[in-house]
């Protein structure tokens, strides 16, 4: 690899005392990941990782390890890595031109120059319309366009997406992954999504990082050379469909044992 | 016309109620409310008794207005972001809890004697005892909020470059509004109740003042009208944060 990995996780590990017992959530984990890269993290619940996501967040602190972004190892939250929560997270005091521009806002930037990067990336994400609403004037589908184009807003290097789908109906759903692969392929963003849909983490990623659970670890580490638009009802999706959730039922059936 | 009726039941009621049992009883230490609607009007317009009460409501009122915004901005200025602090940084919570707890069951009035003693006889008295009483709902509403705001908007916040102090203005401040307005309104809520116990402490001035006059002169009329002005300034000055409430949190769902 001639460039240096836009996200370079180092024998990250997280551990952390329970009623005196000492849980292993996430055992050392070794990742680099290409600017621009789509990678999707599946696994069952509890292998650690949402935890991956808030440790590279900066959120959370690894108990060993390091995380290195663009070079740079990653102390704490910043701008370079904006995050995409399940349950949005918008400040529900600011409309959604407010929202869009708080990161902007923070940089210092001038209120007209605020005003047009909201405004630029609010029709980004086909919300031109809906800028003078409050959150809680929007559907989920729209809440979430909001958070991403919050984080893109604030040239964010890195989106990291925590199962950030996993509350729409299936029509929202389908429509939100398909803007999702556009805007990524018009800003090259790198983007570390979670997921425990083995399809949606077929249709989107470049790279499917399988993991599991106690302790938690990367099962393995696959790369999709699918071409894009996917077809899902295709020959070549259902193989790889397959090939990952064999990955992930191997080891419920030997977790159990 | 019709929308009234429900509303005006139960206090017309009451002053049936009064009107009969003061004249069954044939009591002389209360009087009717007829009496009383006459000294409210010479309380406030004058022209009727012509005492050293007569068309002085106004001053009355200016006055106790003025300690009871005095003291509740005062509380507000203090509590609000002692409140916030108190609700982030988890050091300051555990050295100041113990003690706001303690103090706080101390009932307001009790503190009377030593506020005289601090304070004097006088006005600044009646300010600190309604500061004491706004003080501590506010307080405790505004941190309840802080605590109370999902952890997640702070996440958000900080990881969009958010930092120190700007996170107490755009953020923390915001999310607990709901909260501080409720603290806002009991805290103006007891500054009211107050008063008049804030203006036993010989000042010349003020609706307690007029109160305990009226107590001294034995003229139960003019306390039940005190009564009754107070009730009013304290409804109306609750409509008009309730007003600013509704403006300012026009973005939470329960402000629709």
């Amino acid at each position: 690899m001639a460039e240096p990995p836009m996200l370079d996780i180092r024998q990250v590990s997280k551990r952390f005392q329970l009623d005196g017992d000492t849980i292993e959530a996430l055992t050392p984990i070794d990742l680099a990941i290409a600017r621009g890269e789509f990678i999707c993290l599946i696994g069952a619940s509890g292998c650690g990782k949402s935890t991956l996501l808030r440790i590279i967040a900066g959120f959370e602190t690894a108990s060993s390890g390091e995380v290195f972004a663009a070079g740079k190892k990653v102390a704490g939250p910043g701008p370079d890595r904006g995050m995409v929560f399940q349950d949005y997270a918008l400040f529900p005091w600011m409309t959604v031109r407010q929202n869009i521009g708080f990161g902007p806002r923070q940089r210092g930037l001038r209120r007209d120059e605020v005003r047009d990067v909201a405004e630029r990336y609010a029709a980004m994400v086909g919300l031109s319309r809906f800028t003078d609403r409050y959150p809680h004037q929007l559907s989920g589908g729209m809440k979430q366009r909001v958070a991403i184009a919050r984080c893109l807003a604030n040239d964010a290097d890195v989106l990291l997406m925590d199962e950030p789908f996993g509350a729409l109906d299936a029509l929202t759903r389908a429509k939100l992954q398909d803007e999702l692969l556009d805007i990524w392929q018009r800003t090259r963003t790198t983007i570390i999504f979670v997921t425990h849909s083995v399809e949606e983490a077929a249709l989107l990623a470049d790279r499917i990082v399988v993991m599991s659970a106690s302790p938690g670890r990367v099962d393995s580490d696959n790369a999709v050379s699918l071409p894009r638009q996917r077809d899902v009802s295709s020959a070549d999706f259902n193989a790889l469909r397959r090939m990952i959730t064999n990955r992930l039922s191997s080891h419920l059936v030997s977790g159990a044992a | 016309m019709r929308a009234a009726i429900p509303v005006l039941i139960v206090p017309l009621g009451l002053l049936l109620l009064w009107h009969v049992m003061v004249t069954l009883s044939g009591t002389r230490l209360v009087p009717t409310p007829a009496s009383v609607a006459v000294t409210i009007y010479d309380f406030v317009f004058g022209g009727i008794y012509d005492d050293a009460f007569s068309g002085t409501a106004y001053i009355h009122l200016y006055q106790s207005a003025r300690r009871v915004y005095g003291g509740f901005l005062l509380a507000a200025a203090f509590g609000v972001p002692l409140g916030l602090l108190l609700g982030r940084v988890t050091l300051l919570r555990r050295m100041l809890d113990p003690t706001i707890s303690l103090l706080r069951p101390v009932p307001v009035t009790a503190w009377l004697p030593l506020s005289m003693i601090f304070f004097g006889l006088g006005p600044s008295s009646a300010v600190f005892l309604v500061f004491l009483g706004a003080f501590y709902p506010i307080l405790l509403n505004t941190t309840f909020g802080v605590r109370a705001t999902d952890a997640r908007l702070f996440e958000a916040a900080a990881m969009l470059g958010c930092r120190g102090s700007a996170m107490f203005r755009s953020i923390v401040l915001p999310a607990a509004l709901p909260s501080i307005f409720n603290g806002l309104r009991l805290g103006l809520g007891f500054a009211w109740v107050l008063i008049v116990v804030g203006e036993m402490t010989g000042v010349p001035q003020g609706l307690g003042a007029v109160i305990m006059d009226g107590r001294t002169l034995s003229r139960t009329d003019l306390v039940i009208t005190g009564m009754i002005v107070i009730g009013v300034a304290g409804f109306l000055s609750d409509r008009l944060m309730v007003a600013l409430n509704n403006r300012l949190l026009r973005w939470s769902p329960q402000h629709g």
